[in-house]
């Protein structure tokens, strides 16, 4: 099966960083409707890193919001996220994030 | 002044009819399978309202496909009252010309056909009704002259035995035989005597043995394996959050996976936040499968049915205690008095819809399809006739800030309504809009008004993946919309909530948040599902539960 994969870049910065703890942590499967997070610990000077590989278009405005309530809400600061998505939906997406922060503590 | 005319005209008119079918009824009152059409020819008249039995799950299905074979010369423009079309027959029926008008409840499947037909002028819609309201119309303006139903077995009296399946059966026959119509049946078996009358012959025309048994919809089966996490994080809140927080005892749960995954955590979660006996202890409800691990754990004391679930019978048959079983030992269903303890002895209603609009109105309707809500609508709203207090009953009326408004200090309880849904369905498809379908719909297929699923002044809480909106809590209509916009999640609707507001709302308890609710989201995933597939829930039913083909996948 062949399909073109879409990349998305964000950066973000949080008013109230808590530092990411954790060095590297894999949550999720590329099963359809699903997606993979990979969070690793990066020197960003505070910031978070997104990457974001998908088969979806038109949606990057709604993954940037996604993304940002993600960061504002928990505080992560230097990190990298990865997600390799298989048209998981926002409420997925939320979902995994948190879960994925959540094996660290 | 005293009028000089005849009273019996209706019982002239039926022997009149029924003389014309007596050729064909042999040994009592059986008719033979290839005379069907000749006494539908006989019995029904132009203009006629007839009912052909069906709703989400059995349909009369012989009988409709004979009633369109008839001669259109003969039989034509007939006004249909029935309770649900969701068979191609029921659509076609119009396209011919046999029928011309429709009131009914639910149109499922052919939702997309009934709306297409209203636009072309085939079809003349009276109204769309949810199941009580038009078997309440079958005894005041909408009685049936004939009715066609379907039953598991009958004798030559006439005695039918509808057990599992009875759903509407009683409510349209009744209707029928006490204006003086006909009432014809087609049964799976002719037999000498039936397992139980649970429709006395006296009250049946004639009787026909159809060559297939009657059809069945698994409208009600949900597979486990399809139970998504999201789904687990939402019936968590919704068992911490709402069961537990009012001690609802007595509900109904709508179709859907939210719906099973709350009822296949009640052992697992449930049972750790110690509410056993404390909620969901009576239901009216349908034979979920996905139920069978809680009444196994000891959950469940009683449960009513409006219909019977295929595959379910024997485990029914075998749980006495908690369903309705007849002398005979086989459980009998009753759509009327199902939605009847529905909308006055339950104290919640929970499920899904398709879309909520910005002010809390929903509906499963969309620009193209007259879907119908079945029952939904009986139970998701306040029963204003309701008098008997219970615990959830009150505290949701102590509750419902604008009550007052109304009645001054005069207490009064509420029904719990509650809408669960994420915020965005399949294929990214947003469940929060700024206006409903059912506007476009209401002007597509020229509606009096929209179709409403629940409206806004009847719902008390939206459950979505971000949290719980406590609506009736709100004091105006203003500050409904914004906890509808503080639960909407990313689409454009709760995209143009200000965090600020929200904030606000969190602090006032009228929204709540996994995190306000102490619910971890790690613990949101598959593995709190008491069973994870079909095969799960027939173990636990120790072999009784006999799932249909489509969900055996082991």
């Amino acid at each position: 099966m062949s399909r073109n994969l879409h990349e998305i870049n964000f950066e973000f910065k949080t008013e109230n960083p808590t530092d990411f703890s954790g060095e590297f942590v894999h949550f999720g499967v590329v099963g359809s409707g699903d997606m993979e997070v990979i969070l690793e610990h990066k020197d960003l000077g505070g910031a978070v890193r997104a990457k974001i590989v998908t088969p979806v278009t038109g949606y990057d405005e709604v993954w940037r919001r996604v993304l940002e309530r993600f960061v504002i809400d928990t505080g992560v600061a230097n990190a990298s996220i990865e997600i390799n998505d298989n048209n998981a939906t926002p409420v997925v997406v939320s979902l995994r994030l948190r879960q994925a922060l959540s094996e660290i503590d | 002044m005293k009028e000089t005319r005849k009273w019996d005209t209706r019982k002239t008119d039926y022997l009149e009819r029924m003389s014309g079918a007596e050729p064909y009824v042999n040994n009592g009152k059986v008719v033979a399978a290839e005379d069907t059409i000749n006494v539908l020819e006989a019995v029904i008249r132009p203009f006629d309202r007839v009912n052909i039995e069906g709703n989400n799950q059995k349909q009369a299905d012989f009988l409709a496909e004979a009633l369109i074979k008839c001669d259109t010369g003969r039989v034509h423009d007939l006004h249909m009252v029935q309770s649900a079309v969701p068979l191609p027959v029921h659509l076609d029926m119009f396209e011919v010309g046999i029928a011309k008008k429709l009131d009914f409840a639910y149109g499922g499947p052919m939702g997309g056909r009934v709306a297409e037909a209203i636009k072309e002028g085939k079809l003349e819609l009276g109204a769309i009704h949810t199941y009580l309201e038009l078997f309440a119309r079958y005894f005041i303006d909408l009685t049936p002259r004939v009715s066609l139903i379907c039953a598991y077995e009958g004798d030559a009296d006439g005695n039918l035995y509808t057990g599992f399946n009875t759903e509407d059966t009683p409510a349209i026959v009744e209707a029928t035989k006490f204006s003086q119509g006909i009432v014809i049946a087609q049964v799976n078996k002719l037999v000498d005597k039936v397992t139980r009358v649970d429709i006395p012959g006296e009250w049946v025309d004639m009787v026909i043995e159809s060559p297939k048994p009657f059809f069945l919809e698994p409208l009600f089966t949900r597979d486990p394996a399809n139970i998504t996490d999201t789904q687990v994080l939402m019936a968590m809140m919704a068992i911490k959050g709402i069961y537990g927080e009012y001690g609802v005892k007595r509900l109904n749960h709508g179709i859907g996976f939210n719906t099973a995954a709350i009822e296949l955590i009640l052992p697992t979660y449930g049972e750790e936040l110690g509410l056993k006996g404390k909620i969901c202890t009576e239901f009216a409800l349908n034979p979920h499968p996905t139920m069978i691990p809680a009444i196994e754990s000891g959950w469940v004391k009683s449960i009513h049915s409006f219909g019977g679930e295929l595959g379910m019978q024997k485990y029914c048959e075998a749980r006495g205690d908690v369903f309705f079983l007849g002398p005979d030992g086989t459980m009998r269903s009753n759509r009327a008095f199902s939605q009847t303890a529905g909308h006055y002895a339950c104290d919640m209603f929970i499920g899904g819809t398709l879309q909520i609009d910005k002010y809390g109105n929903s509906s499963t309707a969309t620009a193209s399809r007259v879907a119908g809500f079945g029952g939904a609508p009986n139970m998701g709203c306040d029963a204003k006739g309701r008098r008997h207090p219970s615990g959830a009953w009150l505290k949701c009326g102590a509750e419902f800030t604008s009550q007052s408004e109304y009645l001054g200090p005069m207490p009064r309880g509420k029904r719990l309504v509650v809408q669960m849904l994420e915020s965005f369905g399949e294929k990214m498809v947003p469940s929060f809009v700024d206006e409903l379908d059912a506007w476009q719909l209401a002007k597509n297929a020229n509606l009096d008004l929209p179709p409403v699923m629940i409206y806004a002044d009847d719902l008390t809480h939206i459950l979505t993946e971000e949290g719980i909106a406590f609506m009736h809590k709100c004091q105006s209509l203003e500050e409904r919309m914004a906890a509808i916009r503080g639960v909407a999640g990313f689409t454009d609707v709760g995209l143009a909530a200000k965090p600020a507001e929200t904030k606000a709302l969190r602090d006032k308890g009228v929204i709540k948040t996994p995190e306000d609710l102490g619910i971890n989201r790690a613990r949101a995933n598959r593995s709190l599902l008491a069973a994870k597939n079909v095969r799960e829930l027939v173990d636990w039913s120790d072999g009784l539960y006999d799932p249909p083909a489509r969900f055996r996948n082991w």
